[in-house]
């Protein structure tokens, strides 16, 4: 198990190496990226340009920036060439916003996403069936930025039900804080329900052939039992994996559709703006943020899947 | 070997499904009697409809597309009708079944010990989890697992392939049983292995009383422990009767087929393995009249007309077969190179 951590610990600061020379590769080779030319503003004259580029180190060689970069990123020194604000602080305060919302929504996901799954396939091919795939198969297809814009319509503007856009900590006023991540939950869980319950449906109807689930029948156990502890139990080890993934990649600003919408200020919608000012700190620090957190929900994934399924040892692969 | 009043007596049983390909009638009037300590073989190819009988019996092929008719009296209680809820108390605690394939019918996720645990308190909840987990540990023990007490906790794939047959044996007599229904159960074991599980279910048979289906396609098997045997083909049984009947007797020329395919190591060693020739038709477009026929080398006009399950032998009333042939004809068709054999169709 240590040894087992030791090894991912490695391959994560592999990947994050090389995720962060990639981003910054691709940053200076795009046309129209040279930072000096943006922060000088247009018609800035070439003496200031100069002066940028010289404060800045931009005419450093491209290793040394890149070196000084990562520096500052872990030092807490890295400044945004737009804002001049600090990066890590912005993604720091990101953090709260972005955890809610992805914390919320997977707990909303996962509960409709396996009570549909396991519904529907309980009753395949009955009526309840046929309705979950249909709203499964809608769920997976609706946009984001349009469910979202509905759903502002809906119980925002007409019903007042909820507040539009924005974020209240969750230690100000937990009410609130609710209130106003209601609708951005409902609006990224929609998706990964239909999905979930269509993944769930097709593994438990695999499940329920096998010889286990009969044996299970043979001894005399209800039909409910087998359904939970050998159809659904053996059915969700998969769930597991997906979950990682998705969970992994929306905390590292994968959310960036829900909360540019919503403002709710998160890691997701700071990627957006820096994306859209070609801001290369930002750029680099929420990469390497989401990339981290990928790669550690990878990692959990695969420690949990030892636990829930016992032919899986996490050693056997080092010896 | 009838020892008394049957504990289960199945009577014209059917069971036919609905498949995209059109109807099958996997088992077609299907008839039997199985009394306490008595050991009952039903032999036949894959397809012949023996794994749908037994699983039948305590109603594991019930679905939306399957339909049963026919009547199945376990202790006088009829099965085919009965509320699921009364199918799922006899099951395991009355009638217990052991499955082919040890390596798949195990939950992999559980531990051994635990599926155990597990059918007790599905129909014991008086008895408490420490108790039954003792319980586990003496029935493995009784089938011949070592350190149980050690094993219990161990995981299906931490078990040979033999010992998890044993494990299911021992599942199934977790709550003493009187009726256990084998489904090949020694398939997919090694030849040394098969012997042991064999010698397991027989002693538990003539020691425990235990009424015993043994469903096989190896003759061999049979040959060791059954009392009696029925011979399944593409639904039917085409016939039954004692051990020695059926093995020194056989009435259907299918039973001589798979008499003759036998290996034995007690006669010269034949110049090429027998078979019968043809395959087992498919149960969609059976044909009609002897399913049999299009493989029968002795096929002739009255086979187009389905023979019924009888006795034709005068002196041996449970000695059954469907088969329109001539007994004293029977007895020179069958010799093939002086044993007992199927010669080839005529092409």
């Amino acid at each position: 198990m240590a040894r087992f951590v030791l090894r991912r610990l490695v391959a994560m600061a592999l990947v994050l190496f090389a995720i962060s020379v990639l981003v910054f590769l691709i940053f200076n080779v795009i046309p129209n990226s040279d930072p000096a030319q943006r922060m000088a503003g247009k018609n800035a004259n070439p003496q200031l340009v100069a002066n940028i580029t010289q404060d800045w180190g931009f005419d450093e060689p491209l290793p040394v920036q890149y070196v000084e970069t990562m520096r500052k990123i872990f030092t807490g020194d890295l400044i945004s060439y737009n804002t001049q604000l600090n990066v890590d602080q912005r993604i720091l305060e990101g953090i709260p916003a972005t955890f809610s919302l992805c914390i919320g929504a997977a707990l909303i996901w996962l509960f409709f996403g396996i009570v549909f799954g396991y519904l529907s396939a309980l009753r395949a091919g009955g009526p309840t069936d046929r309705l979950l795939t249909v709203a499964a198969v809608i769920g997976v297809s609706i946009p984001v930025f349009w469910l979202a814009a509905i759903f502002l319509y809906l119980f925002t503007f007409k019903l007042h039900l909820f507040p539009a856009t924005g974020y209240v900590p969750l230690t100000e006023d937990p009410i609130q804080w609710a209130n106003h991540l209601a609708l951005p939950w409902v609006t990224l869980a929609v998706l990964f329900i239909g999905f979930y319950s269509r993944v769930l449906r097709s593994n438990m109807l695999d499940s329920m052939d096998e010889d286990y689930v009969r044996t299970a029948r043979a001894k005399g156990l209800g039909e409910r039992q087998v359904a939970i502890r050998h159809v659904l139990r053996n059915s969700l080890i998969p769930i597991v994996t997906l979950f990682g993934l998705d969970f992994g990649a929306l905390i590292g600003g994968g959310a960036l559709l829900t909360e540019s919408i919503f403002s709710l200020g998160g890691v997701g919608e700071y990627a957006v703006e820096a994306i859209e000012t070609g801001d290369l700190p930002p750029i680099m620090a929420v990469t390497l943020y989401g990339a981290f957190f990928v790669v550690l929900f990878n990692t959990l994934v695969d420690i949990a899947y030892a636990y829930l399924d016992p032919r899986v040892r996490l050693g056997s692969a080092a010896q | 070997m009838s020892v008394g009043p049957a504990l289960l007596s199945v009577d014209d049983l059917r069971v036919g499904f609905a498949t995209e390909g059109g109807r099958v009638q996997a088992v077609d009037g299907v008839s039997l009697e199985l009394a306490a300590g008595e050991m009952l073989a039903i032999v036949g190819e894959s397809g012949s409809g023996k794994s749908v009988t037994a699983q039948t019996l305590i109603g594991l092929t019930r679905s939306h597309n399957a339909e049963v008719k026919g009547s199945i009296r376990f202790r006088g209680e009829e099965l085919v009708d009965a509320p699921e809820r009364k199918l799922q108390e006899i099951r395991g605690s009355e009638i217990a079944m052991v499955f082919q394939d040890p390596m798949t019918s195990f939950n992999p996720i559980y531990r051994v010990g635990a599926q155990i645990v597990e059918a007790i308190r599905a129909h014991r909840d008086d008895v408490s989890r420490s108790e039954a987990r003792a319980q586990v540990v003496e029935l493995l023990d009784s089938v011949g697992i070592r350190d149980a007490a050690r094993r219990i906790d161990d995981y299906p794939h931490e078990f040979s392939g033999g010992m998890r047959q044993r494990a299911m044996i021992a599942m199934g007599l977790a709550l003493a049983p009187s009726v256990l229904i084998a489904d090949e159960p020694t398939t997919a074991l090694d030849v040394t292995i098969q012997a042991q599980i064999l010698r397991l279910i027989e002693q538990l048979n003539r020691e425990r009383g235990l009424a015993t289906i043994l469903i096989t396609h190896d003759l061999g098997v049979v040959a060791e422990v059954a009392d009696r045997v029925m011979v399944m083909y593409a639904g039917r049984v085409v016939e039954e009767g004692t051990l020695d009947e059926v093995f020194y007797d056989p009435q259907h020329p299918y039973t001589w087929g798979l008499l003759g395919s036998l290996t034995r190591l007690d006669r010269p060693r034949p110049k090429r393995l027998p078979q019968i020739g043809g395959a087992p038709p498919s149960l969609r477009s059976l044909p009609g009249g002897c399913s049999f026929r299009p493989r029968c080398p002795h096929e002739f006009g009255r086979c187009l007309e389905l023979p019924p399950l009888t006795p034709r032998q005068p002196e041996a009333a449970g000695h059954c077969d469907r088969c329109w042939l001539d007994p004293e004809d029977k007895r020179g068709k069958r010799e093939v190179d002086g044993r007992i054999g199927l010669e080839a169709p005529a092409p």
